[in-house]
């Protein structure tokens, strides 16, 4: 006869089993049309690109080789390939400013919302989910129409005789600033009023009593406790703009690509699709990267505190 | 004035957050405001009338974009939703057990990587089933959609499960209901909330796709999103307000609806 410690483990052993059957469809929905197809970029990155597209079953790494070098066609020497290098630099730094300005602006911002009274705060906060949720594509759109040439900002620079011809500002690396900062400032918002609506100010006020001024509470006190929504903000903000597509489509030219950009003339006029899997790799590895350092600065936190 | 000295306040904060707002609305009201110019410039105001709404209406290419759009967020968001519902169960009020880490970062994996990496995994794969099936229909797309909305419709059904206890159940059961039983009179209308939240969330984000639609899609599949990226290298008319301007609406509307489910569960 089975023990009782028997019974409680087979019982144990028919839960997990039936947990791993209840969650099985999402795992296997998402393993195929999202989690798999990134192991068969990897495959692709190896192979030698064919003539109109797709690709030859012969091994190659030529396609790594060209994320950050040129072969010459007249005498097969290499040399870093520019090209590709100044829109690794450009996506990198617009992200990365994309992220400080979100940061300055979302920061006050989300403040202003967590210290409005209970029943306001939820208005103040709808504001901001509602273009967090309204479509990215149409967002683009409506910023382009105030930088435009012939947009509001120019409109009302030129009525008020600031300037007397418009500024060009589409299709350049400032329009994609501009761009970015607007879509994503909502990304930014939202975690940093998550950890502010939890402060305790008792604390800001210990810190008056000690005669700190309004400067250094806030950067002693108030932004030693947001750290975690500050790292979460920043991150949310970082990694979508470092693979924006849609932004630098719509507001640059072919100037200013980035990324997103690059990545997708592999497949199209390219036609180098093992180029065009080892930049998305490479896109992917930068990612990993920033959110393994996310974890950590997270991790450090929370070991400090606990 | 002597006023009390307020600890909460920071110089010139409130005034930045008041240029954000503006910041964040100018331009969607921009946009808006011209859908009902009368002229042909999305920048000279000429006069109000519906006449953009009326051509949108009319033209074949938007009709059926928008039919589309629907039609593949209706099975994305519903089928996500139901799965999502699922894993949720699987992966809350249990003590750990072997692979719920591996459950929780599998789920969440579509929110990791950038879109346009996924777009280009899907398009390889997808391009080669299609030479070996001959099957180029709309299901590539809704499976597309599926998967990056699970992560979506999953997070306020795990949030909501994790508020519930276990007790009424165990009572379900002790009052020998069949797990099913159990589930469909006691879980489900608790659950209720979490589910309805979890899929006006997918059915929005499947709605607004861009990328991964514009990779996967064969010829003659545009989404509404997609068509009017398209239509961006063109000149543009009003007409692409107009779109905008009912999508916008209809976003509002499903996050307003969101917006409150979610919150009540706060104040509850």
């Amino acid at each position: 006869m089975a023990s009782a410690e028997q019974v409680a483990k087979d019982a144990e052993r028919r839960e997990i089993r039936d947990r791993w059957l209840l969650s099985a469809p999402a795992l296997i929905i998402i393993f195929l049309a999202a989690t798999g197809p990134l192991l068969i970029v990897v495959v692709y990155s190896f192979l030698t690109p064919g003539p109109y597209g797709d690709v030859v079953w012969k091994f190659s790494t030529d396609g790594w080789l060209s994320v950050l070098m040129q072969r010459d066609i007249f005498d097969d020497t290499l040399a870093f390939a520019d090209a590709h290098l100044s829109i690794f630099w450009r996506s990198a730094k617009l992200s990365f400013m994309t992220t400080i300005l979100t940061l300055l602006f979302g920061f006050p911002t989300a403040y202003f919302i967590a210290t409005r009274p209970a029943r306001q705060r939820d208005i103040w906060l709808f504001l901001i989910t509602i273009p967090f949720w309204t479509n990215l594509l149409i967002r683009t759109f409506a910023i382009q129409e105030v930088i435009r040439n012939e947009g509001i900002a120019n409109t009302v620079l030129i009525k008020l005789g600031i300037i007397s011809q418009p500024i060009q500002m589409m299709f350049t690396d400032f329009a994609l600033m501009v761009g970015m900062t607007y879509v994503y400032l909502p990304l930014m918002v939202l975690p940093l009023y998550a950890s502010m609506e939890k402060i305790d100010f008792r604390l800001v006020e210990a810190g008056y009593d000690l005669y700190a001024n309004r400067f250094q509470v806030l950067r002693r006190v108030i932004i030693p406790l947001v750290k975690p929504g500050i790292i979460a903000g920043s991150i949310l903000v970082f990694i979508p703009a470092l693979g924006a597509y849609v932004t630098p489509r719509v507001l640059g030219g072919s100037k200013n690509m980035m990324l997103g950009n690059l990545i997708e003339l592999q497949f199209g006029q390219g036609r180098n699709w093992p180029l065009g899997s080892a930049l998305s790799l490479s896109l992917m590895a930068i990612v990993m990267v920033a959110l393994l350092l996310y974890v950590r600065a997270v991790g450090r936190r929370g070991g400090a505190h606990g | 004035m002597a006023s009390r000295f307020d600890i909460r306040r920071q110089t010139g904060f409130t005034t930045i957050a008041m240029i954000c707002f503006f910041a964040l609305y100018l331009p969607i009201v921009t946009l808006v405001v011209y859908a009902f110019n009368s002229g042909n410039s999305i920048a000279v105001w000429e006069g109000v009338s519906l006449r953009w709404f009326y051509q949108a209406w009319n033209n074949d290419q938007v009709v059926d974009a928008a039919i589309r759009s629907l039609q593949i967020a209706l099975v994305a968001a519903t089928v996500a939703t139901i799965v999502a519902t699922m894993a949720a169960l699987a992966t809350t009020r249990t003590k750990p057990y072997p692979g719920l880490g591996f459950k929780y970062a599998f789920i969440n994996q579509p929110l990791m990587v950038p879109e346009i990496v996924t777009a280009v995994a899907l398009l390889i794969f997808f391009s080669r089933i299609k030479i070996w099936t001959g099957y180029s229909g709309l299901g590539y797309l809704m499976a597309a959609h599926t998967a990056f909305c699970i992560p979506f419709a999953y997070l306020p059904i795990r949030a909501r499960l994790e508020s519930m206890d276990l007790s009424l159940e165990t009572a379900a059961a002790d009052l020998y209901a069949t797990p099913w039983k159990a589930f469909r009179r006691v879980t489900f209308p608790l659950l209720w909330p979490g589910i309805l939240a979890g899929l006006m969330l997918a059915f929005v984000i499947s709605l607004d796709d861009v990328v991964i639609t514009e990779f996967v899609k064969s010829g003659g599949q545009d989404t509404l999103p997609t068509y009017m990226l398209g239509q961006f290298r063109r000149f543009i008319t009003p007409e692409i307000n107009a779109i905008s301007t009912v999508f916008l609406l209809i976003s509002i509307l499903i996050v307003t609806v969101f917006f409150f489910i979610s919150r009540k569960k706060d104040h509850e």
